[in-house]
């Protein structure tokens, strides 16, 4: 019996024509690479030209009912925000989320690569592929192309068989399980917030409230960060959109605008 | 002994706009004709939108040389999936195997900005709106190009829809009728041409509706 050794293959290739991209996906796709002698050099100008979408807040926790998942949705390209309605927060499966940090085509490919991954193994094993698993396949193929300038600071999510998962990914090639986790340029106000709040003992609606501030605080502190906050909640019968509210009116429903003395004591006299 | 610089790019820039703006049941796509290189004028009536399938159009904006190529590359695979499924791609179909096309070449990008617009399976105009390695999303109106800092904040003026990831959901969809579209994209590209220089010559708008794909042309500011 053949061991099916793909997920150990080294994904990046340096010779061969480009392959066709409808065949063999177990494999990661082959990519063509400039013909040069200084490839960090191009990629950095590359990229420097190309000034692909980025810079975000993310954050996700586990505790008692679940897993909560939140993300703003503001790209930016240099100082120019390209768009205030991406979606951060990848469904990659019923049960499973991933949410974008760092390059937005990195994160959408790979993960709706992990996706198509992780239902083959559906097929194969006749059963659901845990969150350990999932974050693993990802993690291997981002550590394949460790330092060829990938952008990707992810948080895999899910709820499998031993309960509710949640791992750290990134483009360096680590990987990480842990309870409470925030990417992304925002992170810093973010987990300010987040730790402040969090007790594993939450409900649903205290938890997504709490995801909720957290994303709406980095917003207005971090320039790369706004648009639209969206939480999510994954729990025993898969994941649930939750909320999705503009941060712009968030603002004033934590901090309404309350009329000061002076113009009440004006209105006062005018109605005398 | 210092680093040796390559004195070569293999990227340039020939500049120019395109917008797309979809509605109900129509999609407008638009783009100026003028391709450059520095401060020349290559050629006035150069044409950047690309009819991909029936009810399916891109313009790009960027290298033209790559852009070429990726309408080519575009084309090919469409004719494929002609040949495997007996039909034609619709546009959300489409609008992936671009994502795809442009990240299959993450190492060495197509140097390209794309638009892609045109009607879903229901009928409704959908836009799809791209940055140079293959991130992609759905959105009610875009602009791409040398002009899109000019341009966009004139269409989010006009055009600002609810975002899509709104709970509640809400449509993005502009309620504008396909005249009103169309004067809008008109002036869009005039005022693009009075502080772009890479904008001008001419305008070229592709109306895709249920009907099929109709053509207009408009003379905007040769200097």
């Amino acid at each position: 019996m053949k061991l099916d050794t793909s997920g150990l293959e080294s994904a990046a290739p340096v010779w061969g024509a480009p392959s066709e991209l409808v065949d063999g996906f177990s494999a990661a796709p082959l990519f063509e690479v400039p013909n040069t002698t200084d490839f960090d050099g191009f990629q950095k100008e590359a990229i420097q030209m190309v000034k692909p979408a980025k810079g975000t807040t993310t954050l996700a926790f586990i505790f008692k009912e679940g897993v909560m998942v939140a993300a703003d949705s503001r790209a930016s390209m240099g100082g120019y925000i390209s768009s205030q309605s991406v979606k951060k927060i990848i469904e990659i499966n019923p049960y499973m989320l991933g949410t974008m940090a760092g390059g937005a085509a990195d994160c959408q490919f790979w993960h709706r690569n992990l996706g198509i991954k992780c239902r083959l193994h559906e097929l194969a094993n006749k059963r659901r592929i845990s969150v350990t698993g999932a974050s693993k396949l990802l993690a291997n193929i981002l550590y394949s192309y460790r330092g060829m300038g990938l952008s990707v600071g992810t948080m895999i999510a899910g709820w499998d068989e031993t309960g509710p998962g949640l791992y750290y990914v990134d483009s360096e090639g680590g990987r990480l399980k842990g309870m409470r986790f925030s990417v992304g340029s925002g992170s810093p106000y973010a987990y300010g917030v987040l730790d402040n709040g969090y007790r594993y003992d939450m409900s649903v609606e205290e938890a997504a409230e709490l995801a909720r501030r957290a994303i709406y605080h980095a917003t207005f502190r971090d320039g790369a960060s706004g648009g639209v906050a969206s939480v999510y909640y994954v729990g025993p019968s898969g994941w649930k959109k939750l909320s999705g509210d503009d941060v712009g009116e968030l603002h004033y429903k934590y901090y309404p605008v309350m009329p000061s003395t002076v113009e009440q004591e004006m209105i006062e006299v005018a109605g005398a | 002994m210092t680093k040796q610089q390559a004195n070569w790019s293999p990227y340039d820039n020939n500049g120019g706009s395109c917008v797309a703006i979809a509605g109900a049941d129509y999609c407008v796509i638009a783009a100026d004709t003028r391709m450059s290189t520095g401060y020349n004028i290559l050629t006035r009536e150069y044409s950047k939108i690309c009819k991909l399938a029936d009810k399916c159009v891109m313009a790009s904006s960027g290298f033209q040389a790559d852009v070429k190529a990726l309408q080519k590359q575009l084309a090919a695979r469409h004719l494929i999936y002609q040949h495997q499924h007996n039909k034609q791609m619709n546009c959300p179909a489409m609008a992936q195997l671009l994502s795809n096309t442009l990240y299959y070449k993450r190492f060495f990008p197509y140097y390209s900005f794309n638009v892609l617009g045109g009607l879903d399976n229901e009928g409704k105009g959908c836009v799809f709106t791209y940055d140079a390695v293959g991130s992609y999303e759905k959105v009610g109106y875009s602009s791409q190009g040398s002009g899109s800092t000019l341009i966009m904040p004139f269409l989010d003026n006009q055009l600002k829809s609810p975002s899509p990831l709104l709970l509640p959901v809400q449509d993005a969809v502009t309620p504008l009728v396909e005249a009103e579209a169309v004067n809008l994209v008109k002036t869009v590209f005039a005022s693009a041409s009075e502080r772009d220089i890479y904008t001008g010559d001419k305008l070229e708008i592709v109306v895709v509706t249920a009907d099929g794909i109709r053509r207009e042309y408009m003379e905007l500011r040769k200097d």
